[in-house]
């Protein structure tokens, strides 16, 4: 790839989330928008190496992309209303690019697009990952351990859906906003939570999508200034995030969080963090991911005080299971509550919840199990109990770590 | 539904580990072990048999009524077949997220096939 094809190739990307957004806002059409750009795109990349990059990459591509999205209008001779609709909404769209050397910044609108409670759940963050940040389908597949042909299909029939339902490209109203908003920032978690299983970024397919996690994080707080949860998941992020050079060792081993070495925690993006809890806080509307980004502030108290707030993540945790009933959750507070008060009790806040038939092939309820017998003496159960979060485990360096302890019970 | 769960490893790989530990053949790693367990407790396995290596197979084939009997695997490949699971899931999606658990697919690859019913 020459120079030139590699700025002409970036020039296009770092453009494509906001041209899509700007174009399926103007014609609520994504799946063409898409189209329409990805030709204008190919063109880009053939184009641009010869003629170099133009002042204004972004109104050069809405052109191309209306001059083929028009040429296909009249090729397949949609009625002729829907056509003036469409002509005016791409002139429209091409008049601003080109006067003002600039379009509107309509990404977090297609994110509620995306998120909207009309499409279904496992789709919103794949559609976010596809619209907004440009991800392939196949990249997009590998990333939440889908079969490619699946995730196309699951993808198209969302943005149908958007089309044949209409729903809007806007950002809701005051009274749906706290519900529409609770689906996006769940979206855009789930992004981050698939890149956060490959810290080394050893697989170049789910590599950065927690970079672009926090990106799009900082784009809804920065739209939304008043309410409080986009900064709770934006600190949440980055105060897992801080802690990425500590998740492996030299030789790439899994290193649990309570033997993590603090120095090679990201002090500047903790201090960050903590400051954005703080301004949520001010608003006084508690909600989950605040919850959340407080717990892993508990945690990151030991890089400043020399240990982690056992109690306060106890609490926090009461707070978390009071508020959403998540089981998740509930393992967590057990695991906390072990720390502060003893394996035993630990334990017993457990036995609490395995009832629950979805924990038969739950891999963390058994690892926290394990540890818990572990620390309890009862090395015959604890074996057991490795060998189950073994055996359900994805990661191979979380795999190795549970088989040390499982041989070192004795 | 059922899936199989046909496990594709890298026998040359698997031939050096053996020769490592002074084994004429790696036995079954405790993951290995662990994994096939957790699909029973969980509900969903339905049988499965680790296969002994590609040089140990007989090819059979009848032609124009002449039967051909070779030794060695059909087709030469990196990766050879080295065992089956065959699971019960509600979806593709459920199948793959098992065949991601399983630590063959951390060295070798999974080849997940729905099973005509």
């Amino acid at each position: 790839m020459t120079p030139a094809h590699t700025a002409a190739a970036q020039a296009a990307r770092s453009g494509y989330g906001k041209l899509l957004a700007y174009l399926a806002a103007q014609t609520r059409d994504l799946a063409e928008a898409e189209d329409a750009l990805a030709d204008a795109f190919a063109k880009a990349l053939d184009a641009w190496p010869r003629t170099g990059v133009p002042a204004s990459p972004e109104a050069w591509l809405l052109t191309a992309a209306r001059n083929r999205w028009l040429d296909g209008l009249r090729r397949k001779r949609v009625r002729s209303d829907a056509r003036d609709h469409l002509t005016l909404a791409l002139d429209e769209a091409q008049a601003q690019a080109e006067t003002h050397h600039d379009i509107p910044d309509q990404r977090l609108r297609l994110i509620f697009a995306c998120a909207h409670p009309a499409i279904a759940p496992p789709a919103r963050a794949p559609m976010i990952l596809q619209t907004v940040l440009g991800f392939d389908a196949k990249a997009i597949a590998s990333a939440f351990l889908v079969a490619p042909a699946a995730m196309a299909q699951r993808l198209v029939r969302a943005k149908a859906k958007i089309r044949d339902a209409g729903i809007p490209f806007a950002i809701p109203e005051r009274a749906d906003l706290a519900e529409r908003l609770d689906a996006a920032l769940d979206a855009v978690y789930t992004v981050f939570t698939r890149g956060w299983g490959d810290p080394l970024g050893a697989d170049p397919e789910s590599r950065g999508l927690a970079e672009e996690a926090i990106w799009l994080g900082r784009l809804i707080a920065q739209v939304l200034p008043d309410e409080p949860e986009p900064k709770g998941l934006l600190a949440l992020m980055l105060h897992a995030h801080a802690r990425r050079a500590a998740r492996r060792d030299l030789g790439g081993r899994f290193v649990p969080l309570d033997a993590q070495d603090v120095s090679l925690w990201d002090r500047p993006m903790l201090h960050e963090a903590e400051a954005l809890i703080h301004q949520a806080a001010a608003a006084g509307r508690p909600a989950r991911f605040q919850l959340e980004a407080a717990i892993q502030s508990a945690h990151a108290a030991r890089a400043f005080t020399g240990q982690a707030d056992w109690a306060a993540v106890v609490i926090l945790y009461d707070g978390l299971v009071a508020m959403t009933g998540s089981v998740v959750a509930a393992i967590n507070r057990a695991v906390a509550l072990s720390r502060s008060e003893g394996p035993a009790q630990g334990l017993a806040a457990l036995d609490a919840v395995a009832e629950d038939p979805r924990l038969a092939d739950y891999q963390p309820y058994w690892a926290a199990r394990a540890d818990l017998l572990a620390r309890t003496g009862d090395k015959a159960a604890a074996a057991a109990a490795y060998d189950r979060a073994i055996g359900l485990e994805f990661d191979p360096a979380l795999r190795d770590f549970l088989q040390e302890r499982r041989a070192g019970l004795g | 539904m059922k899936f199989a769960l046909l496990i594709r490893l890298d026998e040359a790989a698997q031939a050096a580990e053996a020769k490592a530990k002074g084994v004429e053949h790696p036995p079954v790693s405790p993951a290995y072990a662990a994994y096939a367990q957790a699909a029973v407790e969980a509900g969903v396995m339905r049988g499965g048999q680790r296969l002994r290596p590609s040089s140990t197979a007989t090819t059979v084939r009848v032609r124009d009524g002449q039967t051909h009997v070779l030794d060695g695997p059909y087709a030469e490949a990196k990766e050879q077949l080295g065992g089956v699971f065959l699971i019960e899931a509600a979806t593709l999606e459920e199948a793959v997220q098992w065949a991601a658990k399983c630590p063959g697919a951390a060295t070798g690859a999974l080849e997940v096939r729905a099973v005509w019913e």
